[in-house]
């Protein structure tokens, strides 16, 4: 449930689902997002679900901050999970040139290489939220001896495919980018085709992700 | 073949097609991009009589130096914008907010921007453009819109679809003044600030920084003292909102912004003086105001009154 509505400027509902950031807040999150999404209000412009916030945009020549909040408030919310998530798994190379914050991760996390791997493959993910550039997926949670902070000065640029990571949270960066995550290896696999306006995004909120290790070889071949 | 074209011999700084943007996207990470300076886009467009969501040309500092080729059209440059018409005798120094005919190898070069940043150029009829989620609009970021997402090139052609038969003369009397103090609303983490933070952004004088694009635009001044922590988890952004990195560096989100930030949020611009905040050039000295959010409707039913009165104008 939404805990809080609070204005964001004058053009934007600021729904707060509360501080916890967990599978259940944030399926609260996006059922909220697909509910509201699937009423086609006029006069909203964008929805923005993340971990635990939804923020809902607005055309000011439109509606105002207090009419669209007692609307969104008296909105039947449906139970919306289940209805399309898919569970997709990415292949990651982590070969040396693609790998580019290993060192860190090792001497950050105080494991081998080979134990971040172990920790790293293999799982399932779960997608938050997409967003920040086109498609990029938020996924969550890793292992607890894995989290690590963001670089202290971020990347300007992160190599497209890039797999980042920090804090609780695994990310793919859909294109070059600037960027602050750890990276730990590069996908083949494109994440966002900007030439599709159905569905662009592969990974979507509600997902299950998992990563597949692969060799350099194979990652040469993907695309073949 | 009847072909109407435009031959760009120099493309200018940052000059892209943009039109109204792009809605219901901010989830899968697609920002709205559009005119940053709306009512200078419309006006564009009426001025012209096209449709008022057409794309035209949106430049900054730079503008583009085009050759026409094709039958007699009308053109029209709006914002605070210097620029020539060359004919086959003749070279005037054109008027913004005024229309021209535009004949087969004239020459239109817009040389620069006026203590401002974004201008417009609209022709009276309508550019063959790729739409993309309903818009023609360019996020060179994401490679997405027309002209395969990419800023206009030198020595690109630009097709024109359409003409209009209609070449009226128009001129509208209308002069863009500069916004000194940006009315803004207090954000959802002002708390994360300490008093004296919170008073500096209100008493303080910020410098408008070069570290400025159609993403977003950096201030700088006194930096913001944060007492809670320098990190959010990462939520949904709008454009206007003003976030405070580590740094103490405030950053106010623009049009093509990203959709999803982990930085503060202590403001939000007010939306009637959006298209006044891009319009400062980096050097400029602002200061903020604090207004409610019943304020923030008023003005913005104000202005919004104010551009249609000059559309009707015309």
């Amino acid at each position: 449930m939404i805990k809080n509505i609070s204005n964001l400027g004058d053009a934007a509902l600021y729904c707060d689902f509360g501080k916890e950031v967990n599978k259940e807040t944030n399926t609260q999150v996006i059922n909220y997002f697909k509910s509201i999404q699937k009423k086609n209000i006029d006069g909203v412009n964008n929805l923005t679900p993340s971990y635990n916030k939804l923020i809902v945009s607005f055309d000011l020549k439109k509606t105002n901050f207090k009419d669209l909040k007692k609307l969104i408030e008296s909105l039947k919310i449906n139970n919306e999970q289940n209805t399309k998530n898919k569970k997709i798994e990415i292949p990651v190379c982590c070969e040396e040139n693609f790998s580019l914050d290993i060192k860190r991760l090792e001497e950050k996390l105080k494991i081998s290489n080979e134990k971040i791997f172990e920790n790293f493959f293999n799982k399932e993910f779960f997608c938050y939220m997409t967003g920040f550039i086109a498609g990029m997926p938020f996924l969550g949670d890793l292992d607890k001896n894995m989290r690590v902070e963001r670089l202290e000065t971020p990347r300007v640029k992160v190599p497209k495919g890039s797999i980042g990571i920090t804090e609780q949270f695994a990310n793919i960066y859909t294109f070059e980018s600037p960027g602050g995550w750890n990276i730990i290896g590069n996908t083949p696999l494109n994440i966002f085709d900007n030439s599709k306006e159905i569905d662009p995004n592969l990974i979507n909120p509600g997902d299950t992700i998992i990563f597949k290790r692969i060799t350099k070889k194979q990652y040469q071949n993907f695309n073949e | 073949m009847n072909k109407n074209y435009f031959k760009i011999i120099r493309a200018g700084i940052n000059t892209t097609f943009q039109d109204q943007g792009r809605r219901s996207l901010h989830h899968i990470g697609i920002p709205s991009s559009g005119a940053m300076d709306n009512r200078n886009y419309l006006l564009a467009n009426k001025l012209v009589g096209n449709r008022l969501d057409l794309p035209v040309i949106e430049f900054a500092y730079l503008g583009p130096l085009l050759k026409y080729f094709g039958d007699k059209i009308n053109i029209v440059i709006t914002g605070d914008v210097n620029f020539t018409i060359k004919t086959n005798n003749d070279e005037l120094k054109g008027n913004c907010y005024e229309t021209y005919n535009l004949e087969m190898g004239n020459e239109l070069n817009i040389t620069s921007t006026n203590k401002s940043v974004y201008g417009y150029l609209a022709f009276s009829g309508e550019f063959d453009l790729r739409y993309q989620w309903s818009s023609c609009s360019i996020n060179t970021k994401a490679r997405i819109g027309s002209n395969d997402g990419k800023k206009l090139q030198d020595n690109q052609e630009l097709i024109l679809s359409k003409i209009s038969q209609n070449l009226n003369n128009k001129k509208l009397n209308y002069i863009n003044t500069k916004i000194e103090k940006i009315r803004i609303i207090k954000g959802t983490n002002f708390d994360y600030f300490s008093e004296k933070g919170k008073k500096d952004l209100f008493e303080k004088e910020f410098t408008i920084s070069k570290l400025t694009d159609r993403m977003g635009m950096r201030i700088e001044g006194q930096k913001i003292e944060n007492i809670a922590d320098t990190n959010i988890k990462s939520e949904g952004l709008i454009k206007g909102t003003i976030q405070v990195p580590a740094d103490g560096n405030p950053i106010i989100m623009l049009s093509d912004h990203g959709t999803i930030g982990g930085y503060p949020k202590i403001a939000v611009v007010i939306s009637a003086d959006y298209d006044k905040l891009v319009q400062l050039t980096p050097g400029s000295k602002i200061k903020f105001k604090e207004v409610e959010l019943s304020s923030a409707e008023t003005l913005f039913k104000l202005y919004e009154l104010e551009t249609q009165n000059l559309i009707s104008q015309i």
